[in-house]
């Protein structure tokens, strides 16, 4: 193997077990976010900022474990979260500037 | 060393050592979030700002006395996120087949099958696409279509962005498993099927941020 090829593929990949608990995480978390809509909860000021913190958690564990960026080289983690904190902070400006959010 | 020059005419690395091609998908994806940002951004401006309905948690009744119920159909979206969700664990697991194409525990078995993962894959993002036309379509029966309110133009311009994605994610993964039909993919092509992968992941997590933001939050 070049040193290329091995900068390119240095990095380790989950394994089928690995990837199984993932799923079943995922889906435990799913099942959890649909549950709460249903419950009376939903009319509790924490609702949203669980319902956001889980999506979150479910977010980071794709991008980490099914699009391996836990293992990958620095510059994809770079290329990667760089646009999606200007994405997130366009998202909080906006919201700010229309008024759906107050300081 | 023949066969090693051979391999690296067709391969374009940069002064990184890393493969442009891996480069340029994850500098797309990092161009696609901001467009999804926009998007979201949007949609989240306009919610609650729709002055006729139907809406998409609350019920109401036209001037005319015609009542519309809230519009968006909870369980029939989270079976549509578990399919998309379960569709990339068969991604991950047609990479894995192709780069242990030939290894131990991969040779004869259902892991090392990749034409098996990336047909599942197709046919769970196919599947998705099947749930959204099936809402759409529903949608229209019911009195909302894009031109009806800020909800329904904001709904649809943002679910249908992602709807387009999720069909060139099936269509590029069809043709992957064509390939893999036609001269069979080796490890040799696993940056090929990678590159995919993350295309098809991304399009997951905007999933779960869509599902979160327009279907649970009120």
């Amino acid at each position: 193997m070049t040193d290329h090829q091995h900068a390119d593929h240095a990095h380790e990949h989950p394994t089928w077990t690995q990837y199984k608990w993932v799923a079943i995480v995922l889906t435990v978390i799913t099942a959890f976010e649909v549950w709460i809509y249903y419950t009376p909860f939903k009319d509790s000021p924490f609702f949203v900022p669980l319902l956001l913190i889980l999506s979150a958690v479910k977010f980071a564990i794709v991008v980490l474990f099914y699009m391996h960026l836990k293992y990958d080289h620095k510059l994809f983690k770079a290329l990667f979260t760089g646009p999606l904190i200007i994405a997130m902070c366009t998202i909080t400006a906006l919201l700010f500037l229309f008024s759906k959010l107050k300081a | 060393m023949a066969t090693a020059e051979h391999t690296h005419e067709h391969v374009h690395y940069t002064a990184t050592g890393l493969d442009n091609r891996k480069i340029a998908i994850w500098a797309f994806i990092g161009s696609e979030c901001m467009l999804f940002a926009s998007l979201i951004s949007t949609y989240l401006i306009y919610k609650g700002r729709s002055i006729v309905g139907p809406f998409p948690h609350e019920a109401w009744t036209s001037p005319a006395g015609q009542v519309f119920k809230p519009i968006l159909n909870i369980p029939v979206t989270s079976v549509s996120t578990f399919v998309l969700l379960m569709s990339s664990l068969a991604m991950v697991l047609a990479l894995a087949a192709v780069e242990n194409r030939g290894k131990p525990g991969y040779v004869g078995t259902a892991l090392g099958n990749s034409k098996l993962w990336l047909a599942t894959t197709a046919a769970l993002g196919a599947t998705f696409l099947g749930f959204q036309a099936f809402e759409f379509t529903s949608f229209v029966h019911e009195g909302l279509t894009i031109r009806t309110n800020l909800f329904g133009s904001s709904f649809f311009t943002l679910t249908g962005f992602h709807g387009a994605h999720v069909t060139v994610g099936v269509l590029w993964l069809m043709t992957l498993l064509f390939i893999d039909f036609k001269r069979g993919l080796t490890p040799k092509d696993s940056l090929i099927v990678d590159i995919c992968a993350l295309y098809w992941h991304f399009v997951d997590v905007v999933w779960i941020a869509i599902f979160t933001l327009v279907y649970l939050i009120k």
